[in-house]
Parts: structure tokens; C-alpha cells; sequence
């Protein structure tokens, strides 16, 4: 299988979210400038975490009007797996492939801690590797992580099962302490939480790796192809 | 004429203009027989940043010498953006502090941000991937409202451009003192890894050859900042809040990207940052390192306002910069690199070998110097120096030994003393997990990070407890590198080297430049016995702020260790009920100084805590050895507050009980602050093995799993309270003391 993982000017998890899936899952990734308009090649697109354009005007609000995001946009239409974790994610709400909006964190601070999660929906391309309502260890870092969204975007969000993860205990203040959602058809997901550090027990953690392997075995099943 | 609005020669001598650059007569004097005639305003702009105290080290220089900085593993010593030490497999780390106390006493957003900015440029300019930031800063009390907020700033300073570089900021120390009321510190420390082929000289080699300037415009922002950092803070110091620069993070995350990629371009000569005093002391400093001269022609400069005088562009300190030498007739295949970052690289000018610093403007020359007068020939002071009266009245005291005291109450205090107290407040605000590479977070005793690739891993620390400092700078000097050192080993690690963030008074008051002397020795005697040469640093004088009060001596050494397998690394937390708890060394009254007699006195006097370097070095050898060896479940120096303080802290983490058994007189065994002891736990099954390793061992008690911190004296229980209740006052002390309205 083969991951792009888009940098933007700014990104800053790009090569931690490289490492996850060349080094871990051991599968082929390529981090791409997002100047490379071609996206043709491949099967998973990731949109990692960091500062894109230094966030300056709005978290992702820029990197949104970039070249590269028609390309992202035909990859989503296309079904293939398009994975936005915190300014991803950011960028994901911004490009409008998912609903809401990200306020600053309640405290008006950034922090950097891990956070337990419930797998609210473990029936899906990236989750299925989880348990229904399992409790998981994964790393949060961000100043703009407070999710929110009008009431019947929410009642939408529940009513279709797009709420995939949510906060044991809520940090930022999202609303219904949403953690991560995901398109109606399933295969854009945007998160807050980073999995991607959390996929080696020696880093604290490994709760994060069987998201990429839900990845990995969702592709596989649609394209028979054999571990 | 270069502008019609400039002073003239005759009139900044005669109104002796120099004085307010911070330029002396003497001084004024001597470039006027360098030059064999009078400078002209830009030319006296140029030696006064150049010979600032924080540019050429003049009242330090005599001291800094003293200093070990060789070792088999040194690759690079001072004088470079950073030194570098080796670390096998062809890699080595790269590693420097810097102060940014003045911008953050009047700007502290700014000011520290900056700082972190200024300190990755060094590293990365040396061709090192930054992979860790660190720091140490000092405030006054909390209790006021100033304080309050230099204190809130300057963290969100700290993490708002380390977070958006994708630097993580994994450690460091906060403490809070009276001493620093009026002038808080901001040492900021970056940590970086480099392939021996890759690392860069800041040279301007070559005759002919290019010199290109890369990265944010030069606008009026930090003009005079070198100079602003070498006086003491007053009542006029706000007003030189133009003095502090304006961070961009997300420029300088390009310009990381950029340069790393530069570096293996085979037309690069030499890269340097625009630090403090910018384009003249990047310029000057390549020129001179490289014997060589340098014509810039200031027309090029890219601007961001209009109109600037050379004077205004050359003593700029906007952020975000960097200096280049490239082949001749190469630029456009450099520029071509960072245009792939947005990023303009333009030649401003050439390298010449005439040996002289020659500058250009609207076809005028405007300054022409000679290179080695700014960056060599800078005057050496050597103060004079008197033993302060204070220090010998308190050696005269007797021994300090506090009242008697209920034991919990005044664990309680200690625990949410702001110095001792959880920093998670403060280092949750950071990223300390970018780049994945993060094993021990914030909160133990040093940061570890593996080394992707390989099995190593490195250590990271910053310390200095300046109370000490300030009752016996000798000694206290010694305590520092031996604390940071303990630190290390308790992580599993062998220390490498050191960085030093010299903090200090007026080196003209004799009785500062006293701490200084003695500081410098203690420290560089510490430095010799534990084999961790100095490899660079900063000196950061004139810490002094309304009325003339000097801030504690306060040297930070900034460490790094090698951890030589990732299996030997070890925290500072207890593991498991049923393990031994083993205080290494023994204990004796000593209070001077100590965290303690704050509480109880409100300041701090008498003797510091002594320290035996040989003593030092065989129980960190022989600690190592046992963690090695695999025989040590969690280990933590004791430091602040004594054993019970140190007890208290491992057992918070996994919310343990402990039960021990001190003989003895009890306010020492607790409280006392004698040095090179450590507080170890160790699996049941490893006892005689660790006793056979560690000679000086005491085993004390064992770690429990009812959460109830117990000590005993013989059968009684001398002090008991849940874990979970020593720990909520420990956590929360200092999100409340900020939040308090006081």
C-alpha cells in the first residue's frame, strides 16, 4: 500500500507520520511537497499535524486554498482513505470534506499531554482494528482543538455513526467531547489526537498503530491483495 | 555625505554620542586610532554591538578561559554557533544556551520567544537537525502581579514558537526567587543531531566567492539589542521595547527546512545566523574566522521599511535571518534551493581580501573597518574583584539548623513551594512529543530521546540552584554541574558535555565580578573531576533591575548524556510495590542555602552544602554502572527539600505508598540538602547484587501499595499521609498561585 503524506510550509508532523507507517507498518509513504500536484499513485492520503502556514490567519485556513487540495478533494471522492490528524484535521473542516469548525481550547492554552479516547465507532476503515467503545491511550497537542458545530450538524453527526472518537474526558471543551468525526461515507476521518505518536510501546504508548492497520487491512480486503 | 540627517564625526565626539551606544571614552578613543580617524555614525554603530559585552565577552573573557573545553569526543568547542560532541556511528550532538533576559523583562511574549528562535538558528546553521529545546528560566514571587505575568508570558512565549517550529520542548527548570523580581531569566537550550559530514563552519572563504542573505526582511526591530543586553534594567527600560524583536516561528520552521537541504549543496562555503547585533556581527565574524575581508552593498538588503539608514540595517536585529557564502557564480543554484520554500536568497555582496569590513549605500561607501577590530580586537576588562562582606559573615555562622518542626505540615509547604512544586502548568503548554522521538516527557528527573536508527539514546538536563550560588558561589558552582550530571545518570546516562548560561550582576560592582570568579572555578573544577568539558554558552551580565539589585549568580549548566542502549533508561518514578528504596549516601545537617531555610526564614544564609567531587564521581560511576546493569527499578537525585521531598516525588507519578525508617535526628534525615546522595528502587531480587555495585548504599524502606507515604523512627510513625494528598498539593500549587489575585 502506498501513503502520501502532503507537507505543507509549516507542517510539522509530517515525518512522524511518515515514520508510522514506513517504519512500523512497514508500507511505502512518500512525504509530498504539496506543490507536486500528482496524487494518482496513491492509495491513502495523510494530512499530518504542525503549523501550516504558521497558522496565521486561521488553523489550516490557508493551506485550504492550496494547489494540492483539488487533488485531495478527487482522492476523497475517489473512496480512497484520507486521514487529517490536528492541523489536518484543521484543514479537513477548512476544505469543508467535514462539518464544523475548531475554536480555541477552552483554557485558551495549548496543551500536550495524553488523553484516553473512546472508539465511538470501530465499524470503520480506520477503526476497525478497535473495539467498539475500547478505551484508548493517544497523545494530544494543540492550541485550536475545540470542536464545535450547530446542534443539527451534531444530532447529524450521531444519527449517521460519524462520530468515531470521543474524549474520556473532555480537554478543550468540544462539543460532545468530540475527539475525531468522519465523512458520511466513511473514509475521510479528521482527529485532534495524534495516533501517529503513539505506535511504539518505547515513545509510552502503541494504542495509535492499529489505526494504520485498520488502513492497511480495509485496503487489502478491497484489493485482495495478501499480507 | 551618506544621509543628510546624520551626525556627523565632529559632533558624536564632541557630544560624546558613543557614550549612549554604551561605547566608553577609552574605547571611543581606540577606534579612533584603528581607523586613524574619527568613525562616522554607522562605523561607531558597528563597534558598539561588536564590543558590547554580549557580542565580545569583554569583562568575561578572562574568566571563560578558565573553563575545560577539550575532551577525546569534542568535535567542536566554543566559538562556533554551537559545539558539538560525538556520539559514534558518524553522528554526533550538537547543543547551546543563550539568555534572553532583557527583551523578556520589558517584552515577554516576544522576548522569549525569540529567544528559542535565536538558539535553534545556532544549532541548525551548524548543519544540525534541531531535535529538543530545554530551558531554564527565574522569576521573582508570585505573589505579584508583574511577576504573575512576565511568568504566564513568557511560558506561552516559549511554547508558541517552539510548538509551531515542531522543535519539542522537553525540559527544564522554573524557579522563583525575590532575587529575580525585577529581572526574570529566559535561558533558552537547543539540542540537535548531525552526521559528521554535514557540519558547517560559519566561514566567508574564498576570495570572490558570494555572500547571500536569506529569510525575513530587515526592518527597525531590535536595533541596539546587543547593547540593550549589556546594561542594567531601569526605569528607561521600557522605552526600549523597540529593542525587542518580533518572532516569526513559521519563517524560521522554512528556514530549517531550507538550510538543512542548503548544507549538501556543494557550492555552499559557509553559514552563519544573524544573532545578536545581526548583519555586522554574522558579517564581520565570517570574515575574520575566515582571514578574509568582505564589501557589502547595503542597496541589496532586502527591507522591509523604507528609508533605513546603514546604520538602522546594519545594527538590526530582526529575526528569522541568515548569512551565506557561496562559490562565485553559483548564487542562482543556492537561490533555486530555497525558492522551493517561498524563500528569496539574494547576493549582497563578496568576499574581499583585503581584511577590511567595507559597506556600501546609495554608492556611497559608508563604513570602512578593519574585519579583526570588530570581531577580534575588542577591549579585554579584567575587573576588579572583592570578597562581598555578606559571604564572610556567613562563613563566620554558626552551622544553621532550623526549630523544631511538625514534619507533615512542613512537607506539605515544601511540596507547593513554586521552586519544588509540579511545573506540568507551565511544560503542558509544550510539545514535548513532535518528531516521535520523546521516551522520557517533562516531569523526570532529565528528557531522554532515542536516537531514530540507532539502540542510543540521549539524556538532557538543565539546572542550577543559584541559592547556593548566592551563600558560596565556589561551591555552588560545583553543585550545579554535579547536579546536572546526577540528573543524567539517573536517566541511565553517561554525561558528555556541557553549555553554560552565565547569568550575573554588573561585572563592574568587584563583589559581582567575585561571584563570577568563583563561580567559574567551582563549575570548571566540577567540570574537570566529572569529565564534562564546556563546549559553548552564553554570558548574560548587568542583571540588575531598579534600584540596583543584582539577581543570585546564576550559571545554568545545560547537559547532555549518552545513553548508550535504550533498555538502560530509567525515571525517576517508583515502579512497583515490594521494591527496596536505597538512599545512596549519608546525611548530614546542612541547611545553608537550602529550600527549607526559605520557608522558615524567608532568605537564605550560613554555609552551603559541602560537596566532595571525588565522592561525587565514584557514587554517579558506580550508579551507572548498577543501572546498566539492570538492577535499578527508578532513579532521582535528591535535591530541593531534602529526602522526604525526593521520596514524595517518586512515589506521585504512580500514586505508590512508601514506608521507611529513619535513625537519626529527623529534621536532617528529611529535609537536610547534602549533596551527591540519590534515591533508587530497587526489585527485591536485585538486592544483593545492587549492594555488591553500590558500597555507600542504604537500604531505607519499601515502596507499598496502599498509597500512604509512611516514615518511621524505629516503630513510631513519624509522619504519614495519603500519596494522592501530598501529590494534590504538589500539582496544583502552581496553577493556583497564578491564578490567586494577589
Amino acid at each position: 500500500m502506498k501513503f502520501a503524506v502532503i507537507v505543507f510550509p509549516g507542517s510539522n508532523c509530517d515525518r512522524d507520520m511518515y515514520h508510522a507507517v514506513k517504519d512500523q507498518l512497514g508500507e511505502e509513504a512518500d512525504l509530498v511537497w504539496y506543490k507536486e500536484a500528482n496524487l494518482a499513485d496513491y492509495d491513502a492520503i495523510l494530512l499530518p499535524g504542525g503549523f501550516s502556514y504558521g497558522d496565521y490567519l486561521r488553523s489550516g485556513a490557508i493551506a485550504a486554498t492550496s494547489d494540492i487540495i483539488a487533488q485531495i478533494s478527487k482522492a476523497a471522492k475517489a473512496g480512497k482513505p484520507v486521514l487529517g490528524v490536528c492541523n489536518g484535521f484543521q484543514i479537513l473542516l477548512e476544505m469543508g470534506l467535514l462539518p464544523g469548525a475548531m475554536l480555541p481550547n477552552e483554557k485558551l492554552k495549548f496543551m500536550c499531554h495524553y488523553e484516553t479516547l473512546i472508539v465511538e465507532n470501530s465499524d470503520t476503515m480506520f477503526t476497525r482494528s478497535y473495539d467498539h467503545q475500547e478505551k484508548i491511550e493517544i497523545p494530544i497537542a494543540h492550541g485550536d482543538g475545540n470542536y464545535f458545530c450547530d446542534e443539527q450538524t451534531l444530532r447529524e453527526l450521531r444519527d449517521n455513526n460519524q462520530i468515531v472518537f470521543t474524549y474520556d474526558q473532555n480537554p478543550n471543551g468540544s462539543v460532545g467531547n468530540i475527539a475525531g468525526i468522519m465523512n458520511e461515507k466513511g473514509n475521510v476521518l479528521g482527529m485532534m489526537p495524534h495516533p501517529e505518536r503513539a505506535v511504539e510501546a518505547l515513545l509510552g504508548h502503541d494504542d495509535g498503530r492499529r489505526l494504520f492497520e485498520s488502513i492497511l487491512t480495509h485496503w487489502r480486503e478491497q484489493h485482495a491483495i495478501n499480507a | 555625505m551618506p544621509s543628510m540627517l546624520e551626525i556627523n564625526p565632529e559632533k558624536i565626539e564632541d557630544q560624546r554620542l558613543y557614550a549612549e551606544m554604551g561605547l566608553k571614552d577609552e574605547e571611543y578613543r581606540s577606534i579612533c586610532s584603528i581607523l586613524g580617524r574619527r568613525p562616522n555614525y554607522t562605523e561607531v554603530g558597528l563597534f558598539s554591538v561588536m564590543w558590547s559585552e554580549h557580542c565580545s565577552y569583554k569583562n568575561s573573557k578572562p574568566l571563560l578561559k578558565k573553563f575545560p573545553t577539550e575532551g577525546a569526543h569534542v568535535l567542536q568547542g566554543p566559538g562556533e554557533g554551537a559545539g558539538i560532541i560525538d556520539i559514534g556511528d558518524n553522528q554526533a550532538v550538537v547543543f547551546k544556551i543563550e539568555s534572553h533576559n532583557h527583551p523578556s523583562a520589558v517584552e515577554p511574549y516576544q522576548g522569549a520567544a525569540t529567544g528559542v528562535g535565536g538558539i535553534l538558528r545556532d544549532v541548525f546553521s551548524m548543519g544540525a537537525r534541531p531535535i529538543a529545546l530545554l530551558n531554564s528560566l527565574r522569576f521573582g514571587s508570585l505573589s505579584q502581579p508583574r511577576v504573575k505575568y512576565l511568568f504566564e508570558e513568557v511560558v506561552r512565549g516559549i511554547a508558541g514558537y517552539g510548538n509551531c517550529v515542531g522543535v519539542p520542548t522537553v525540559g527544564g527548570e522554573v524557579q522563583f526567587d525575590d532575587a529575580y523580581n525585577g529581572n526574570p531569566l529566559v535561558n533558552a537550550m537547543c539540542v540537535g543531531l548531525i552526521d559528521h559530514k554535514d557540519i558547517q563552519k560559519g566561514i566567508a572563504a574564498g576570495i570572490g566567492n558570494t555572500v547571500m542573505y536569506v529569510g525575513a526582511k530587515t526592518g527597525r526591530d531590535g536595533i541596539h539589542g546587543a547593547t540593550f543586553a549589556s546594561e542594567e534594567l531601569s526605569e528607561e527600560s521600557e522605552e526600549k521595547r523597540p529593542s525587542v524583536q518580533v518572532g516569526d516561528p513559521f519563517m524560521e520552521k522554512l528556514l530549517i527546512e531550507a538550510c538543512l537541504d542548503v548544507i549538501h549543496h556543494e557550492a555552499l562555503v559557509g553559514i552563519q545566523d544573524m544573532g545578536a547585533a545581526g548583519l555586522t556581527s554574522s558579517a564581520s565574524e565570517m570574515a575574520s574566522k575566515a582571514g578574509t575581508g568582505m564589501t557589502m552593498n547595503l542597496d541589496l538588503i532586502p527591507q522591509r521599511e523604507q528609508d533605513m539608514t546603514a546604520y538602522e540595517m546594519m545594527l538590526s536585529e530582526s529575526q528569522e535571518r541568515m548569512l551565506l557564502v557561496v562559490e562565485k557564480g553559483r548564487k542562482e543554484e543556492i537561490a533555486n534551493v530555497f525558492r522551493k520554500y517561498n524563500l528569496e536568497a539574494v547576493a549582497v555582496g563578496e568576499v574581499t581580501d583585503t581584511k577590511r569590513f567595507r559597506l556600501v549605500h546609495h554608492d556611497e561607501v559608508v563604513a570602512d573597518v578593519p574585519v579583526d577590530s570588530l570581531a577580534e580586537d575588542a577591549p579585554v576588562y579584567h575587573q576588579p574583584s572583592r570578597i562581598p562582606e555578606y559571604y564572610e559573615e556567613f562563613q563566620r555562622m554558626e552551622p544553621y539548623v532550623p526549630k523544631p518542626l511538625d514534619y507533615l505540615s512542613t512537607l506539605l509547604n515544601l511540596l507547593k513551594q513554586p521552586t519544588i512544586a509540579s511545573k506540568e502548568w507551565v511544560y503542558d503548554q509544550y510539545d514535548s512529543m513532535v518528531q516521535t522521538n520523546t521516551v522520557v516527557t517533562p516531569g523526570s528527573d532529565a528528557a531522554v530521546l532515542r536516537v531514530r536508527g540507532t539502540e542510543k539514546a540521549l539524556a538532557m538536563t538543565t539546572d542550577c540552584n543559584s541559592r547556593y550560588l548566592y551563600v558560596d558561589p565556589e561551591a555552588g558552582g560545583k553543585i550545579a554541574v554535579a547536579e546536572a550530571a546526577r540528573n543524567i545518570v539517573c536517566s541511565g546516562g553517561r554525561p558528555l558535555g556541557i553549555t553554560d548560561g552565565l547569568n550575573f550582576g554588573s561585572p563592574e560592582n568587584p563583589e559581582i565580578f567575585w561571584q563570577m570568579e568563583k563561580s567559574v572555578e567551582g563549575m570548571s573544577e566540577a567540570c574537570r573531576e566529572l569529565e564534562t568539558p564546556v563546549i559553548g554558552g552564553n554570558v548574560s551580565l548587568y542583571n540588575e533591575s531598579f534600584g540596583g539589585q543584582a539577581i543570585y549568580p546564576t550559571p545554568i549548566v545545560g547537559m547532555v548524556g549518552l545513553i548508550d542502549d535504550v533498555a538502560h533508561i530509567t525515571r525517576s518514578h517508583a515502579k512497583k510495590s515490594g521494591d527496596l528504596v536505597y538512599l545512596i549516601g549519608d546525611t548530614y545537617a546542612e541547611f545553608g542555602g537550602s529550600e527549607l531555610q526559605g520557608l522558615l526564614e524567608g532568605r537564605h544564609f550560613g554555609k552551603a552544602p559541602s560537596l566532595d567531587l571525588q565522592t561525587e564521581v565514584n557514587r554517579q560511576k558506580q550508579l551507572l554502572t548498577a543501572i546498566r546493569s539492570g538492577l535499578v527499578a527508578s532513579a532521582h537525585d535528591v535535591a530541593e527539600g531534602g529526602l522526604a521531598v525526593a521520596l514524595a516525588e517518586k512515589l506521585f507519578e504512580n500514586e505508590l505508598g512508601c514506608e521507611v525508617i529513619l535513625e537519626g535526628d529527623l529534621t536532617s534525615e528529611l529535609f537536610s540538602e547534602t549533596q551527591s546522595r540519590f534515591l533508587v528502587t530497587v526489585s527485591k531480587e536485585n538486592k544483593q547484587s545492587f549492594e555488591h555495585i553500590i558500597t555507600d548504599a542504604h537500604q531505607i524502606g519499601t515502596i507499598t501499595e496502599d498509597g500512604v507515604y509512611r516514615v518511621k523512627q524505629d516503630t513510631v510513625v513519624v509522619l504519614e499521609e495519603q500519596t494522592s494528598t501530598l501529590k494534590e498539593a504538589w500539582k496544583g500549587a502552581i496553577g493556583c498561585l497564578v491564578k490567586s489575585k494577589g
